[in-house]
């Protein structure tokens, strides 16, 4: 006789999924789709034809032995560790001071001083090496600065890096040090603390995260960077110039593909202890903490003012040059005004149709990116269930920021430009330019949307879920007005890296579609400095105009919605 | 649904059946268990409290009951279906946030609104439907204003008439009113409290706050570390805590080590104490327990039963009262004991710090728990 002694073993609940769930997943699985076929297949690709030889047959590791017995390619790994930790030590400690002056001090001028430190964010990076041999090359004007030394070489990169990668350092410092606890400075003058030994106990622990994490960002810019060393970098080999060569030069796709493994290790490896910092910064915070006030001291405050103008007059100075070069008729003999350099159409490089590419290149990427990037982050922030979906979502999203954009647009070729690949079509299109820079900026963009989503009430879904409510009339109703700013700021971010960049782009533009950025390099290449220059400037001008416009609409719809937003 | 909270339970319990249940409800995050088997049935109309401390489930259970964190184990039934498993979105109920969660971009209208739209009701019927929830609330004259513009006692409010806009069979409160000042939750309390019984709506309210759960509840759930502790109504509770946790969680307790060796007496150091045998269950050492304000002191007069003597160590003025710190010698342990001493009392028999007194508790306001705390 049987007897059952044991009640039924419990069973687990398992939720149903509301058609809403359903959808959303239907969302994020596609947008994770894409993230798919526009980053880690690509990536796999070229993984894959860094172990073939030219034939597509596999070979094994013979390339990478090849690659590592030939000095002229190994030394340039040196050469690149070495200009980005030096280019890091000096950009974060300028940054540093500057972030200093504008978050510690009583300077006047603050909001003009944070303006114009912003500037190398709106150029390419092939201009300020521009600039820099308009004032320091063979015909330099100020080349007996340098005592004899050339700036062809470290030297030239090291100093255009550091212009272009201030304002990234600074923004980061700027946070870390604008979240420091008054109440800390207070306890540390009670207890009658120097004023040297508060900056060594209290302000620089409270942004080392900021500053490593400054540190790291820096670091990943410089050794992925392609525009300043290929402008300046004469003789001196970096790897991300080498993949160009290798795929330009010499069509040797193989190599291209072991170099850009090479230069995907560090940028990992930057990326992955910039991920652990960061998490680190953020648990730092504290609900309570009283926001630090300056006081006003007079010499202080005079020395970071001289120091900040030194500063901006020397990004404008770089600028400037770059402005005054292509103004004149045959520097530096002829310095007569007039604008034949703007006649692009005589040059190499695709001529005026480039740069409205580019303009329309940049608004695609803008309208596409963050309708893709918001509408993604939303999805994984806001949807209930399918936690392992998520999650590789989530790693899906941040994974872009770890690939260089040389590595990016490498890839793009292996596996688009493969007949049987059904997205074949879309090669040489402008579609392509603008799935390679929504892709190559993806995570920036994702991590400024996170954050936007984070702070609304989690509850807004669970409401209007007891409501009966559809989740797209929650996500367009509330989250997409409430979170406006962040979506214009993805806007502008994507809109200005997608006018300056040359990396993520300069394998897979065609003929039809020339960009005013590789016009720039390309004309420089050619010799001709003078419109690359003009060019350059073209981007900085729009990009300018887009900001100044990105500044008026948040300031109309901060007043439009002022009724409703606590501040 | 009857407006006297103490028969509630006596008229619901009979035959009636329950509107809501959980049966065996588990939920674990990873190897934490925050809710271990709980069982509890909800008549129709009751108003139920899940109250507790922070971390004992009450939430958790609640957003159990709402379907937004569904258990690892167990059932829900609401209105004699199974929805153990569905959705928020499939479930009939309306929530109210410690948050209130309002939609910051839309006005008051708009937020009450909606959850009526989409429901092919005519443009006018949802009009008139808001403004008939913003008259029962107080507030028609907030209609175009903003969130951020409202007062939190208005904000919630609003959170309110959002929540009952659809007549849901189930009104959710978590934390409702955590986040105001004193004065305006002792108002609200009252006022929420009005509604719920003209609208006659079922509704689970989570609190961590011992008064709004015994001023608002018909039935309180008292919980701790994931399980139920006590279920009753506020007197029930207050008066026949069924555990130390209850007795010390609600209302102030005195708790002193005894024995009790069994009949009707208790042993507490020296001092004897008469006590009802059916509140003794358990014999040898146990902890006697009594409340400050169930203290009595001998005036003169006719000798009080179970007393014995105490010394006034400190009074502390508590404005309508003096809490007193009586220490005991009788008791042989050093337990201080407290007591609530009213100002009349204390003007009358001039009773100060370092006088030594005669106090006692009358037996049926003894309470016995097993072991020693």
């Amino acid at each position: 006789m049987a007897e059952i002694t044991n009640s039924t073993p419990l069973k687990m609940v398992k939720p149903k999924a509301s058609r809403d769930d359903w959808t959303m997943r239907a969302f994020m699985v596609m947008i994770g789709a894409y993230l798919l076929i526009a980053l880690a297949f690509p990536l796999y690709t070229m993984l894959s034809k860094s172990f073939e030889n030219k034939d597509g047959v596999f070979i094994g590791i013979d390339n990478y032995l090849k690659y590592f017995s030939t000095p002229a390619l190994f030394n340039s790994i040196e050469n690149s560790v070495t200009i980005s930790i030096i280019t890091m030590v000096i950009t974060v400690t300028l940054a540093f001071i500057y972030a200093y002056a504008l978050t510690r001090s009583c300077m006047r001028f603050k909001g003009f001083f944070k303006i114009m430190a912003m500037i190398p964010i709106l150029v390419p990076s092939l201009l300020p090496g521009i600039g820099l041999i308009y004032m320091f090359g063979k015909q330099g004007y100020m080349k007996w600065l340098l005592f004899g030394e050339s700036i062809y070489g470290p030297l030239g990169i090291v100093i255009a890096e550091v212009f272009f990668t201030f304002p990234h350092a600074l923004l980061i410092i700027m946070t870390a040090l604008s979240i420091s606890d008054a109440r800390l400075y207070e306890a540390a003058t009670v207890l009658r603390a120097p004023k040297w030994k508060i900056f060594w106990t209290v302000t620089l622990p409270s942004a080392r995260y900021g500053l490593i994490s400054a540190a790291f960002v820096v670091f990943t810019l410089v050794i992925t960077d392609f525009g300043v060393p290929k402008v300046i970098g004469g003789q001196y080999n970096v790897l991300a110039v080498d993949i160009y060569k290798q795929v330009i030069g010499q069509q040797n796709f193989s190599m291209g593909a072991v170099v850009s493994v090479v230069l995907l290790v560090p940028a990992i490896f930057a990326f992955f202890i910039d991920r652990q910092v960061q998490k680190k910064q953020v648990a730092q915070l504290s609900a309570r903490a009283v926001p630090f006030e300056p006081k006003p001291n007079k010499s202080f405050d005079a020395i970071m003012m001289s120091y900040s103008s030194l500063i901006v007059v020397i990004i404008v100075t770089i600028l400037a040059t770059c402005q005054f070069a292509a103004l004149v008729k045959f520097w530096p003999y002829n310095l007569t005004l007039g604008l034949q350099h703007y006649n692009f159409d005589l040059m190499d490089g695709g001529g005026w149709d480039a740069y409205y590419n580019s303009i329309k290149m940049a608004l695609w990427t803008a309208a596409v990116g963050t309708t893709v990037v918001f509408t993604g982050a939303y999805m994984v922030e806001k949807g209930r269930g399918f936690q392992q979906g998520r999650t590789l979502f989530q790693f899906l999203a941040m994974m872009p920021m770890a690939v260089p954009g040389m590595v990016l647009g490498l890839s793009y070729i292996f596996f688009f430009n493969n007949p049987d690949n059904p997205f074949n079509f879309i090669y040489g299109t402008m579609a392509i330019l603008v799935v390679s820079t929504v892709t190559h900026f993806y995570t920036v963009a994702h991590l400024t949307a996170m954050t936007a989503l984070k702070q609304m009430d989690k509850e807004f879904e669970s409401v209007s879920q007891s409501l009966q409510q559809p989740f797209y009339k929650m996500f367009l109703k509330v989250t997409v007005p409430v979170c406006s700013p962040a979506i214009l700021e993805i806007a502008i971010y994507l809109f200005v890296n997608a006018m300056t960049t040359v990396s993520a782009v300069v394998f897979i533009y065609s003929y039809h579609t020339q960009l005013a950025s590789v016009a720039v390099l390309n004309m420089d290449d050619a010799g001709d400095i003078a419109p690359a220059a003009a060019m350059g400037m073209m981007i900085f001008y729009t990009n300018a105009a887009a900001r100044l416009l990105h500044a008026v609409v948040s300031k109309y719809m901060e007043k439009k919605t002022q009724a409703w937003r606590q501040r | 649904m009857s407006a006297n909270t103490a028969d509630t339970r006596a008229e619901t319990g009979n035959g009636q059946k329950p509107y809501l249940t959980t049966s065996n409800l588990t939920k674990q995050f990873g190897n934490f268990t925050a809710l271990s088997d709980i069982s509890l049935e909800i008549y129709e109309g009751e108003f139920v409290c899940f109250l507790g401390p922070s971390g004992c489930g009450k939430t958790t259970l609640l957003r159990a009951i709402a379907g937004l964190d569904i258990q690892t184990f167990g059932t829900v039934t609401q209105a004699g279906n199974d929805v153990s498993s569905l959705p928020p979105s499939e479930r009939d109920f309306g929530i109210v946030f410690q948050s209130y969660a309002l939609f910051p971009n839309l006005t008051i209208h708009k937020n009450i609104a909606f959850g009526l739209e989409n429901r092919k009701l005519p443009k006018a019927d949802i009009n008139n439907r808001v403004n008939e929830l913003l008259e029962l609330v107080g507030l028609t004259s907030q209609a175009d204003k903003y969130p951020a513009q409202l007062s939190g006692g208005q904000q919630q409010r609003i959170a309110l008439a959002r929540a009952i806009a659809t007549n849901p069979g189930l009104l959710l409160l978590d934390e409702p009113l955590s986040a105001l000042d004193a004065k305006v939750r002792a108002h609200l309390r009252h006022e929420i409290k009005e509604l719920q019984r003209t609208l006659g709506v079922t509704t689970v309210m989570v609190t961590h706050d011992q008064e709004e759960a015994l001023t608002m509840a018909d039935r309180i759930v008292v919980m701790n570390d994931g399980v139920i502790e006590q279920v009753g109504t506020p007197l029930e509770i207050y008066r026949h805590p069924a555990s130390a946790f209850v007795a010390d969680f609600i209302g102030t307790m005195n708790f002193v080590p005894g024995q009790a060796n069994g009949g009707n007496i208790l042993k507490m150091g020296n001092v004897e104490l008469k006590c009802n045998p059916e509140n003794i269950t358990e014999q040898g050492n146990v902890t006697v327990a009594f409340r400050p304000e169930n203290l009595l002191v001998q005036e003169g007069g006719d000798k009080l039963p179970n007393a014995f003597e105490a010394e006034v160590k400190y009074m502390e003025f508590m404005g309508s009262f003096f809490r007193v710190d009586l220490l005991s010698k009788q008791t042989n342990s050093e337990a201080h004991i407290k007591g609530d001493f009213s100002i009349n009392m204390v003007r009358r028999t001039g009773v100060k710090e370092g006088d030594t007194i005669t106090v006692s508790i009358p037996q049926d306001r003894l309470t016995v728990f097993p072991g020693v705390n």
